[in-house]
């Protein structure tokens, strides 16, 4: 059986479901009572198990559903949480990631049973339940029914022939009197349709997000373990119209119809036989057409994987026929397997809200009538009017700006993705340290261009295990100074104009300048001199330097000596800063600045002396023209003084040593730009204006200059320099 | 040159320079390190790079550093005329590196046999000469080495 066209689906969602198990079992060590994480995770580990059966992975199967049984056993109360069953617990998410590792890269789940984890699994349960685990099995499986308590019984035919008892007949009624509405769907499947299971999953889950499925025929796990021929029948609690519930259904394909209706209860209808005309199933046949081109849109969501965008071809056939499959079908089998274990599989994708496709799809349109628009303005034959071809340039500027903003916003994911698995980190830190600590997150919503998200994972995993190993201070040390002996970690995300800010905070023994120092001139890094000269900032900076770590210790957590260098060389790399505050015995913060896109940006084009500059429109803070006069000197630096801020003038023409003479002249322009809380004036000639950018790298010869971040190729081919402000001040 | 000769060029121990000429003298530069060769066109300057590191230019929608061969072989500064040319060297270091000549005049075939090594030579100062080639017409032209020429140094 062929499942590779799901494969991307099922790596995507399971990556998903264990991500979810991980904060969800984090929840449940907190709180070990909590029925609905309890609930949660049975949900979380069922699916998994369906999915993971579907696909063939056996081992994985074998796995969750052990996890499962021991998840059932802790909900039906027979088995208390304790934080030994937690650390198994992580120990198999570890082991689940694994496979899906495994499986992103050679399209198979490994050789690895881990039995001992099955074993220490197994261990978890109550001695007598261990036996009969076949027997269990069964129970266990129809279980996610069982969480409404609505055991169903099979019956055949349609949905008001399904027989219901009493419980569900009751809880329907409860559901229409709080003004929700019991449906009956039929769910026929085409009958050339391979994996008639996962489609039916796809129903299931689908329809699952929209409403409560009380009772089917045959049971779910039949249905997700393909025992029914071609259709099946499921009750649906929902609050939702049906209509939505039947387009969720049709949008997924290989299904060849759907029909559903309000569902009759034996007391309302009479007899529960004959469905009255007036009922009349909503029908909705799809044409075998739509549902190929509905091809691999695991609509649920309205979400699709961002690799349609980038590899159009590749997401648009998945159910065609062998041959057109172009490169995705083949390259999934072949390349995928030849990928060493460790290398990122070739197709990343991130979930794209489908809103946001459609306003590009939009744009493009637009795009296309603007180019038409110049064409026939300008090959029409008559003489093309000036003022109508600038008048189709002004659309076609705002066209490319609006589809650059939205491109930019389709590639930004929130860094909740990099920071979700964070707490979990912290946690086994905090055990293998024996030291007590909280991690505090805010802001993880704030969006990052993508590029930038996926870079951010080792430098934050570095910093947060600095300040958990060398920050905080062990438990008796932090109750002598009379602190709360649990150490706080919090991680901060907030966007500051056009860049993001990420601030990793302790409150441990901060940065011992005093010990970097006395370390930094036993290893040579500094003279005796040069340590008594160095500002207490200059020393904190020696720390970024590669190989050098203050750890007395060197833990298996951190202090190896690489690390902070890494951090530094990472976030540079995407023109990014690091600045650490740091007070002694009160804690420290590392601060990393990031722009919020990279690759094009807003500038204010400025000529100095001839030559043209960019700078960056989002570090420009106003712009100033300032009489000779009132320019002052401070400790023979020119300042000005700006509505009660004193800043200090830059001239350019001096700092870019731009040739030729100088004429002062009685006013100048002033560019006042900021970095976090200080300023700058910058003495320009002459603003020639607002320009959007793209930036090319310099290169490696002119790395040179602090000043310049990078380049630019303007309309004329010239080439311009890019300022870095930052750098300036 | 044709395909053929090029495979000539292997087997025979034969090399192909470009000539090029800085001032009035005269120097080859192997062809298998030249990707490209330009016009001159408008250089922007970089402030606070080496002397000798003239500006970048934008080479099909790509940004190429350029440097000046006079400045770096110590030579006057360049006079910009019609005849002046860019030549793109691909680089053993990352990236394609350009270096502003005075003229580009032929390409030339010298076997081994032609050419003496430096070594041989014993030159004073820097070396960016790796060999000296000799013509069957007499003229010398000095063979650039060119992992020198494009070595970054703080000058």
């Amino acid at each position: 059986m062929d499942v590779s066209q799901y494969l991307d689906m099922f790596l995507d969602e399971t990556k998903e479901h264990i991500q979810n198990l991980s904060d969800q079992i984090m929840r449940l060590e907190e709180n070990p009572e909590d029925a609905d994480t309890i609930n949660e995770i049975f949900r979380a580990a069922h699916t998994l198990k369906g999915m993971a059966g579907t696909m063939g992975f056996t081992r994985m199967q074998t796995l969750t559903h052990d996890m499962e049984n021991v998840f059932s056993e802790v909900r039906s109360g027979r088995l208390k949480v304790q934080s030994q069953i937690i650390d198994v617990f992580f120990s198999c998410l570890d082991a689940l990631d694994e496979y899906v590792q495994n499986i992103q890269n050679t399209s198979e789940e490994g050789t690895n049973d881990n039995e001992d984890l099955i074993k220490k699994l197994n261990d978890c349960l109550p001695k007598e339940e261990t036996a009969p685990e076949k027997k269990e099995e069964k129970k266990e499986a129809a279980a996610p029914k069982a969480e409404a308590d609505m055991p169903a019984e099979n019956a055949g035919g349609k949905w008001n022939e399904l027989k219901l008892d009493d419980a569900v007949i009751s809880a329907i009624k409860m559901a229409r009197d709080d003004g929700d509405e019991c449906y009956g769907l039929n769910v026929v499947i085409q009958e050339k349709c391979l994996l008639k299971a996962a489609r039916a999953f796809l129903v299931l889950r689908s329809v699952g997000e929209r409403g409560e499925i009380i009772a089917s025929n045959p049971s779910t796990q039949d249905i997700e373990d393909e025992k029914f021929d071609r259709d099946f029948t499921l009750i649906v609690i929902t609050d939702l119209p049906l209509e939505d519930l039947l387009k969720s259904i049709r949008n997924i394909s290989e299904i060849e119809n759907v029909t559903g209706g309000v569902l009759m209860l034996p007391e309302k209808a009479g007899e529960t036989v004959e469905q009255p005309a007036k009922e009349a199933p909503v029908s909705a046949p799809l044409p075998a057409k739509e549902t190929e081109s509905m091809g691999s849109v695991p609509n649920a969501q309205g979400e699709i994987p961002i690799a349609a965008l980038q590899n159009p071809m590749a997401q648009v056939a998945p159910a065609a026929k062998e041959e057109t499959k172009p490169q995705r079908e083949a390259s999934t089998k072949e390349e995928k397997k030849a990928v060493s274990a460790g290398k990122h599989a070739g197709n990343r994708t991130i979930r794209v809200d489908i809103e946001k496709l459609d306003e590009l799809m939009n744009l493009v349109s637009e795009l296309i009538i603007a180019k038409n628009s110049i064409v026939s303005s300008t090959q029409s034959g008559k003489v093309a009017s000036k003022s109508n071809v600038k008048d189709n340039i002004e659309y076609l500027e705002r066209v490319t700006t609006n589809l650059h903003e939205s491109v930019m916003k389709v590639r930004m994911v929130p860094i909740e993705t990099v920071t979700n698995k964070f707490p979990r980190m912290i946690r086994d830190i905090a055990k293998k340290l024996n030291k007590k600590m909280e991690l505090y997150i805010s802001g993880e919503e704030t969006e990052l261009d993508r590029t930038v998200v996926d870079e951010l994972g080792d430098p934050l995993m570095h910093l947060l295990r600095n300040s958990a190993d060398h920050g905080l201070e062990s438990e008796d040390v932090r109750i002598k100074r009379g602190k709360n002996p649990v150490g706080s970690i919090f991680l901060d995300a907030y966007q500051v104009g056009n860049s993001v800010v990420i601030e990793v905070r302790d409150d441990g023994n901060g940065i011992d300048i005093e010990a970097v120092r006395k370390k930094a001139i036993e290893r040579g890094t500094i003279t005796q001199e040069q340590a008594e000269q160095m500002t207490d900032k200059e020393i904190i900076d020696l720390l970024f330097l590669p190989s050098f770590s203050t750890a007395k210790q060197v833990t298996d957590v951190s202090g190896r000596g690489v690390g902070l260098d890494v951090v530094k060389a990472k976030i540079e790399s995407l023109s990014g800063e690091v600045e650490v505050k740091s007070r002694l015995g009160e804690g420290s913060s590392w601060i990393i600045r990031l722009p919020m896109t990279l690759a094009i940006i807003q500038t204010l084009m400025v000529g100095v002396g001839g030559e043209k500059y960019a700078i960056p429109l989002s570090s420009i803070q106003s712009i100033e023209t300032i009489h000779h006069g009132d320019v002052k000197t401070v400790q023979n630096k020119e300042v000005i003084n700006l509505r009660g801020i004193v800043l200090p003038l830059v001239r350019l023409y001096d700092v870019l040593e731009v040739e030729g003479n100088r004429i002062p002249e009685e006013e100048m322009t002033v560019v006042v730009v900021r970095k976090g809380e200080r300023y700058a004036g910058l003495v320009i000639d002459e603003l020639i204006g607002q320009l959007e950018i793209v930036i090319k790298p310099l290169g490696k010869y002119s790395k040179q200059c602090k000043f310049i971040s990078g380049a630019t190729i303007l309309g004329d081919g010239e080439v311009a320099l890019i300022l870095d402000a930052n750098a300036l001040i | 040159m044709d395909a053929a000769g090029e495979k000539k060029q292997d087997q025979a121990g034969m090399n192909q320079f470009i000539v090029i000429r800085l001032g009035s003298e005269q120097y080859g530069i192997d062809v298998r390190n030249v990707e490209n060769i330009v016009r001159m066109q408008r250089i922007t300057r970089v402030p606070k790079m080496p002397k000798y590191l003239t500006g970048i230019i934008n080479l099909r929608g790509e940004v190429l550093p350029v440097m000046s061969l006079r400045i770096k072989m110590g030579l006057e500064k360049d006079v910009y005329e019609k005849k002046t040319r860019i030549i793109v060297l691909k680089t053993q270091q990352e990236g394609n590196l350009g270096v502003i000549v005075d003229e580009v005049k032929e390409v030339v075939t010298l076997e081994n046999e032609q050419v003496d090594k430096v070594d041989d030579l014993k030159l004073e100062g820097k070396a960016f000469v790796s060999g000296v080639g000799k013509r069957e017409n007499g003229d010398i032209i000095s063979l650039l080495d060119l992992s020198v020429v494009t070595l970054e140094d703080n000058a």
